[in-house]
């Protein structure tokens, strides 16, 4: 969706500010907002593209004036509505930062994530990439266009390349399709490609002539010109 | 039951160190919500507290741009390191324990003379974790999201880089599961160094590609 997380090229938000010495977290309520998408995305009833997905159907104006955590908390609360491990009413007593009322603790479920799970799970090394033998639909060094597609759904296409001229670089392999990975319409595997596009074909003859964008791109979003 | 029968309905378990919340300040509405929520799951017993505070301590005391820059340096000093990096970065990072979540597929671009490489990601915040930790706010931030690939030269002047016409800027958009790591140039004056006297001069800005590596003794 052409939604506020799509942010390449936009002006106006003013300068980068670094912070020096900067720590992991801000705030108590961020540690545990991470900590509570990882331990909950351990569950494996959604996937990353789904988190990606929930977390960009919060409403522009409300996305570009919260806080990264904030984006994921959101997000969770949607996927534990969506997939039937929390009631709407109890998200809404979350978000209103009321107690649900509870008889305590219950025995924490034997596929919960542990302590002693963590670093096998942050260890894992397969995640999107796929083995499946797909012929790549275009080579390195092959001129290529980005479709100019306005999907309503999630998508990896940023809109500052829509419509552009770039070349494949790199050859990545195959690897999962978020659109439709995000739907939970399966993986749809296809290869994934650095396209190098040159800053004037997507800034204009004003952009340095020497400066270019790479973006990763699947065969999907991708045409030939 | 066990150690993870703890009380859950404390202030938010580790929080009560937040500088910005003192213990006896009234809670903000998002950490009311964050405590509500966590109580919620722990109920249902679909999180166990300890889990968080072993997620939240990799990231806080384990796994940061230490890991990164030792790559770099390692890369600056070993040459049949350094070519096997650059031709297929998960091997070489897999021997190291630097590959995993959020790290799974990796490259690692190396600047030049002639070439500068910098790092983003548009439409969230990738961020290579196994190397460098969690992104700060400042990649995860609009302002730095928007203008990474339309104004890169405009965004390393707000780091106080400045780049000559003649070197080429290539922004790398990180919109799939590659991971990106920015091999930065090794500052002149450092070539009798070993890689453990190089490691603490790799920031990670430089591996972002938003600052360069200066000299010893130049910071």
């Amino acid at each position: 969706m052409n939604g506020a997380h799509d942010l390449g090229g936009m002006h106006g938000f003013g300068p980068v500010e670094p912070e020096p010495d900067e720590p992991a977290f801000h705030a108590a309520w961020e540690r545990r907002a991470f900590g509570l998408t990882l331990a909950m995305g351990a569950w494996r009833r959604w996937n990353l593209d789904m988190s990606r997905s929930e977390r960009e159907q919060m409403p522009p104006a409300e996305y570009l004036a919260t806080t990264y955590y904030e984006h994921w908390l959101f997000g969770l609360e949607r996927l534990l509505v969506k997939h039937g491990l929390v009631s709407p009413e109890e998200i809404a007593r979350v978000r209103r930062g009321e107690p649900t009322p509870s008889s305590g603790p219950a025995a924490i479920a034997d596929d919960a994530l542990r302590p002693d799970s963590v670093p096998r799970m942050l260890g894992n090394r397969r995640a999107a990439r796929l083995d499946d033998a797909v012929a790549p639909r275009f080579h390195v060094g092959q001129i290529v266009r980005a479709r100019n597609i306005h999907p309503l759904g999630h998508t990896r296409l940023p809109r500052y390349v829509r419509g552009h001229q770039g070349a494949v670089a790199i050859d990545h392999g195959v690897f999962i399709f978020p659109d439709t990975h995000a739907a939970g319409e399966g993986t749809r595997p296809q290869h994934v490609y650095s396209v190098r596009f040159e800053a004037r074909e997507l800034w204009g003859p004003d952009a340095p002539a020497r400066d270019s964008v790479h973006v990763d791109l699947w065969d999907d979003y991708l045409e030939a010109p | 039951m066990t150690e993870h029968d703890h009380d859950h309905d404390h202030d938010h378990g580790h929080g009560i160190d937040d500088p910005a919340h003192p213990h006896n300040a009234p809670l903000s509405d998002v950490q009311l919500r964050v405590r509500a929520l966590e109580s919620l799951l722990t109920d249902k017993g679909l999180v166990d507290p300890a889990a968080l505070d072993a997620l939240i301590d990799t990231y806080e005391t384990k796994v940061g741009p230490r890991n990164g820059a030792l790559v770099v340096a390692r890369a600056w000093t070993d040459p049949a390191f350094k070519q096997r990096l650059l031709a297929n970065a998960s091997e070489p990072l897999a021997e190291l324990g630097f590959l995993g979540r959020q790290g799974e597929d990796m490259v690692v671009l190396e600047n030049t003379a002639s070439l500068h490489n910098l790092v983003v990601c548009t439409l969230c915040s990738c961020y290579p974790w196994p190397v460098l930790g969690l992104p700060p706010v400042w990649y995860k931030s609009a302002p730095y999201r928007s203008r990474a690939v339309i104004d890169p030269r405009g965004v390393l002047r707000d780091f106080g880089v400045e780049l000559p016409d003649d070197v080429e800027v290539r922004v790398w958009d990180s919109t799939a599961e590659l991971r990106y790591l920015v091999l930065p140039l090794r500052p002149a004056g450092t070539e009798g160094m070993t890689e453990d006297e190089l490691i603490p001069l790799v920031t990670r800005d430089a591996m972002i590609g938003t600052a360069l590596v200066q000299p010893p003794g130049a910071r």
